[in-house]
């Protein structure tokens, strides 16, 4: 019976082929391995060897024509057989599609390509939605479990990554969002820049230096005659902050570890007091430092800090100004506050938090009640460089010369 | 067998040969030619056709040497281990045309469940240990294969072969001597075809015969016609008892030639239609069946009905391969380990 | 329980299995009549002959060829390199044909041999005779790669191995051969593929196998003293890995540290590393740490060639690093 001599892949890549020439002609007898005919290939030219064996019966491609792989080229059968069939009908051997489609595994095209959504507003570039916070997958996980937002965990490792300790130290501190309520707008306020740095780096401290407080409450009254003193012979009143950094810097001098940094492998002492003061600005806090307030007089470290106060509320403040103090104040008596605890700012070791200056009811000598201008003091320490102890006798210290400022010619 | 005795001459002429061999086994050998004849013209439209990828070596022109060695094999304790060109081995140790040709359409019916290609036929069975892809990398396997023989005492023989190409390699200069340093019953057996790849092997090798390279080794080597399977058959049942009896290593070069390219995209532009001509001459099937004609063991009917049957054998085996499934996604883990 | 050395050990497994099985043989350079390069093979030719203790020729590719095709028609050969360093010169014959065989034949065969030999630097031996080279071999898909730490270990591994009916790399060490170590007079086996925890501790996972858990150990006791509890996981078999001893281990500790004396890149070690950061994301507090080989030559001077080498401190301070400590 007449076969279709399909056109090969005479190639691995070939695809489709030229006939250059006919070697055999319609009539020829074709034995097996007769060489029918010469085909271009994308490669070579090559002999198209029969592997049918009759009479060449029909030339379908002529010399110049090409053909598909598995496209007929020619039919080989009997002398005068009917190859009308044939010349129509489908081949007796399968085609390359056929072929490639039994052997095909469900390639890659066939599975559904998704388009990942993004969460609305992630990707979008609204400013401040979104803050990477670098944390190891464990902090991730159990910070979500404990309920604590990442973001508000300062983390200790490398380059402030939030790790187990972290989330851990934390978690006993963690503040919940609070729930929304009517009257109330529940809303997302972007972070400023500076609102980042503020929790950045009061987070760190907090979470990261193990905080504890000595309290004393100290008679004014010889603050306040020293003040009173000074201030009658001048037109520019000396502050009683500038009088606390100076008493200050007198009590690190007796107590030089106070006013110190945990490094980690080492503790730094400062040579010298760099005493900041917490400045309340409308979009935040920011912490002037008068250099070396030791080895300044009340009169100049006032006059600094008034020029550094007036250039923070004008925003105008330097890094140079406001960086790097070595022990801080924190005044929130011109608020009414008796007393408060404050966040220790680092690289400092210790701030002190100072309260309203009041009279109240003291059991004074012989048990009488006695009514006395007091103001509480609260010291907050970093107990990695500042001991109970140290703390202690440091803020005692400073009490005394507060009480009795003369103390410091001592 | 003296080391690097002549090619032809020694053996008795064919007709003679022919009445001596008897009818059967003369038919015996033609119609395992022609089976791998078909089969491979087969397997080389089935490769053009796309449902063979991938390397194909065929062996068409050189069925005289698997023929007539493995024919004076008892594979019962014999073996034959052979390089990528091993559909014509894997047919004459009795391997179904059918499971070859699955292999060749990579199908879970194939002999080795469409993992090995038309380079890794094995039939565990019949003593057959597969097509090697790396050229030569199976002769230092067939020295242990002739170790187990010897330490079992089988009495077995080792059938290595390997082409022009792979002797050059390493592996074979080592694995001869360490047959002979253990004296182990493997036949290494060259079949040169004259072409490594697109290589003359004359232009890469320092001699010319390779039958006297077995001499570095003290192993005798000869050189024999590989497009006479007589004299290949005749040689070999020799050779075999030989080696039952020493127990020692021989090295063959058995001169051969492939009619097409060293595989499918090779066009073979390296040599000239003449030399090709003149090989078809010489062609290993005509060349028995004019000597079986001559001493009136064939008639041209007889021919006819044996080449139908093979051509028949063999579009079976690609319709039996066609028809089989592809090997389960879930088999791609399996055979890994034991 | 007696205490022997690592080629004792050794010794012990090949000669009680092919005391046990006809089809063990040895083969190898220098393992007959020289009683074993590093005196592994001693006194084995006597007692089993030359028909069964094979000294071979310097022809690494031929005779594991030799060992692959014994083993594909049913024996069990023992091929012992002198070292793993001239296993290249055979590479082929472990890639095509030991790791092969089976899968390109449909499950026909099977290759039941033991490739084995000291690997991984020694002393003042330079760059081609001092290599960790189990990368190479972790790599291949029906390759079986085992890298025991102590002669107990390595006596039942070594018998495991040579029962295996697939080819198995043994990994021993040429400095590790004198350790002595606890070996049970009783016959025992252990099955590939089990890791062993060495050292138990809660606060950082340290892997390893073969010669370098000595290191380890010894990190690992050092790091006790500095108030760290170190769990160390001898991986015993490199393939097939047992993956949840060392994610058990990790999703405890939270930490992790890898130590593999051969070349970081594509190692056994950045492998392991990849599968912890995988399958223990979420249990991680810290980048996995591995401690490689640097990525040099092996020199031949000793103060460098300690160097390149991973050490106690290497490990203390990887520890150090993934517990932010």
């Amino acid at each position: 019976m007449a076969e279709k001599v399909l056109m090969l892949a005479l190639s691995p890549t070939m695809e489709e082929g030229t006939i250059i020439k006919w070697l055999k002609k319609e009539g020829d007898a074709v034995k097996i391995g007769d060489v029918l005919c010469e085909v271009e290939t994308d490669k070579a030219s090559m002999d198209y060897e029969s592997s049918q064996g009759g009479i060449l019966l029909k030339i379908a491609v002529a010399e110049g024509g090409g053909a598909k792989v598995g496209e007929p080229i020619a039919i080989i059968g009997k002398k005068g057989e009917d190859i009308s069939g044939l010349l129509a009908g489908p081949g007796r051997t399968a085609g390359p599609a056929a072929s490639s489609a039994a052997v095909g595994a469900p390639g890659p095209a066939a599975a559904a390509v998704k388009v990942r959504e993004t969460e609305s507003g992630a990707n979008g570039g609204a400013p401040g939605t979104s803050v990477r916070v670098k944390s190891s997958p464990l902090a991730r996980v159990l910070a979500e479990q404990a309920g604590i937002d990442l973001a508000r965990i300062q983390g200790t490792g490398p380059a402030g990554r939030v790790v187990k300790r972290d989330v851990e130290s934390a978690s006993a501190s963690s503040v919940q969002a609070p729930s929304s309520q009517a009257g109330l707008r529940s809303e997302s306020v972007p972070v400023s820049g500076k609102r980042k740095v503020i929790a950045e780096r009061l987070s760190q401290s907090m979470f990261s230096a193990p905080h504890y407080y000595v309290r004393l409450a100290v008679q004014a009254d010889g603050l306040l005659r020293a003040r009173s003193a000074l201030n009658a012979r001048r037109e520019k009143k000396v502050s009683i902050n500038a009088f606390l950094m100076k008493f200050a810097a007198e009590a690190i001098k007796r107590y030089p570890m106070v006013n110190s940094s945990w490094q980690g492998a080492s503790i730094q002492l400062f040579g010298a007091a760099d005493i900041g003061l917490a400045v309340a600005q409308p979009d935040g806090l920011i912490t002037p430092v008068v250099r070396d307030c030791g080895s300044k007089g009340l009169l100049q470290i006032d006059a600094e800090l008034s020029g550094l106060i007036e250039r923070a509320l004008a925003n105008k403040l330097k890094p140079e100004e406001y960086g790097g103090a070595t022990f801080t104040i924190s005044n929130l008596g011109s608020f009414g506050i008796d007393e408060f605890t404050a966040v220790i700012n680092p690289p400092g070791s210790a701030i002190l938090a100072v309260g309203s200056i009041k009279k109240e009811p003291v059991v004074g000598p012989d048990d009488r009640i006695e009514a006395r201008t007091l103001m509480r003091l609260t010291l907050s320490c970093d107990h990695r460089v500042i001991d109970g102890a140290l703390g202690a006798n440091f803020l005692k210290y400073l009490g005394d010369i507060i009480e009795e400022p003369v103390r410091i010619l001592y | 067998m003296s080391p690097s005795s002549s090619t032809k001459g020694a053996r008795p002429s064919a007709g003679s040969a022919a009445q001596a061999y008897g009818k059967e086994l003369l038919t015996r050998l033609l119609r395992e030619m022609m089976l791998i004849r078909r089969f491979e013209e087969k397997a080389g439209q089935m490769y053009g056709l796309r449902k063979i990828g991938g390397f194909c070596h065929l062996y068409i022109g050189q069925e005289a040497v698997a023929v007539g060695t493995i024919a004076a094999l008892d594979l019962a304790k014999d073996y034959v281990i052979t390089g990528y060109r091993d559909h014509g081995h894997a047919l004459a140790c009795g391997m179904s045309p059918n499971t070859i040709m699955a292999e060749l359409y990579g199908k879970a019916t194939g002999c080795s469940k469409g993992k090995g290609g038309s380079m890794h036929m094995y039939d565990a069975a019949r003593h057959m240990l597969g097509g090697n892809g790396i050229v030569g990398s199976q002769i230092p396997v067939a020295t242990g294969v002739a170790l187990k023989i010897k330490y079992r005492n089988e009495n077995g023989v080792v059938l290595c072969y390997f082409g022009d190409g792979a002797i050059h390699q390493g592996a074979f200069h080592e694995s001869m001597n360490l047959a002979k340093i253990y004296k182990l019953p493997v036949v290494f057996i060259c079949e040169n075809n004259h072409y490594g790849m697109g290589t003359d092997y004359k232009r890469v090798s320092s001699v010319e015969d390779f039958s006297i390279m077995g001499a570095s080794y003290g192993i005798p080597g000869k050189k024999v016609n590989g497009m006479d399977v007589l004299t290949v058959y005749g040689e070999f049942v020799d050779a075999i008892a030989t080696v039952r009896k020493s127990g020692e290593p021989l090295f063959y070069e058995i001169d051969t030639y492939r009619y097409r390219g060293h595989s499918m995209s090779d066009p073979a532009h390296y040599r000239t239609k003449e030399e090709l001509d003149e090989y078809k001459e010489q062609d290993p099937i005509l060349i028995l069946k004019k000597q079986m004609s001559e001493a009136k063991l064939l008639t041209e009917d007889e021919y006819g009905q044996i080449d139908e049957e093979m051509t028949d054998l063999s579009n079976k085996a690609a319709d039996f391969a066609d028809a089989s499934p592809e090997p389960e996604i879930d088999s791609l883990y399996e055979d890994v380990l034991a | 329980m007696a205490v022997i050395t690592f080629r004792e050990a050794l010794r012990q497994a090949i000669d009680e299995e092919m005391t046990r099985d006809e089809s063990v043989i040895l083969l190898g350079e220098e393992v007959g009549q020289y009683n074993g390069a590093y005196k592994v093979s001693q006194g084995l030719l006597d007692k089993y002959g030359d028909r069964r203790v094979i000294d071979t020729p310097i022809s690494e590719e031929g005779f594991t060829g030799m060992g692959i095709g014994a083993a594909l028609v049913g024996l069990r050969p023992i091929v012992e390199w002198m070292t793993f360093n001239f296993s290249f010169m055979a590479f082929d014959q472990i890639l095509s044909n030991a790791s092969k065989t089976r899968y390109m034949s449909g499950g026909q065969f099977t290759c039941p041999v033991v490739f084995r030999g000291p690997n991984g630097p020694a002393e003042y031996l330079s760059a081609q005779h001092s290599q960790a080279l189990q990368s190479f071999y972790a790599h291949v898909p029906g390759l079986k790669v085992v890298a025991p730490s102590t002669p107990f270990d390595g006596k039942g591994l070594l018998k495991a191995a040579i029962r295996d009916d697939n080819p198995v790399m043994f990994l021993e060490s040429e400095l590790a051969y004198a350790w002595k170590g606890e070996v049970p007079e009783e016959e025992y086996v252990l099955p590939i593929g089990v890791a062993d925890v060495k050292r138990p501790g809660s606060d950082v996972t340290i892997v390893g196998f073969g010669k370098p858990m000595k290191v380890i150990l010894e990190a690992a006791e050092e790091l006790e003293r500095q108030g760290v509890k170190a769990e160390a996981i001898d991986l015993r078999t490199i393939r097939p890995l047992d993956e949840n001893a060392v994610y058990e281990s990790v999703r405890k500790t939270n930490r992790c540290v890898i130590v593999d004396e051969a070349w970081p890149f594509a190692s056994v070690g950045s492998h392991v590393g990849w599968l912890v950061s995988k399958n223990c994301f979420d249990s991680l507090d810290a980048p996995v740490e591995v401690v490689s080989a640097e990525e040099v030559p092996m020199p031949y001077n000793h103060r460098l060639e300690l160097a390149s080498q991973p050490s106690v401190e290497k490990v203390i301070e990887a520890a150090k690093r993934v517990l932010y400590a």
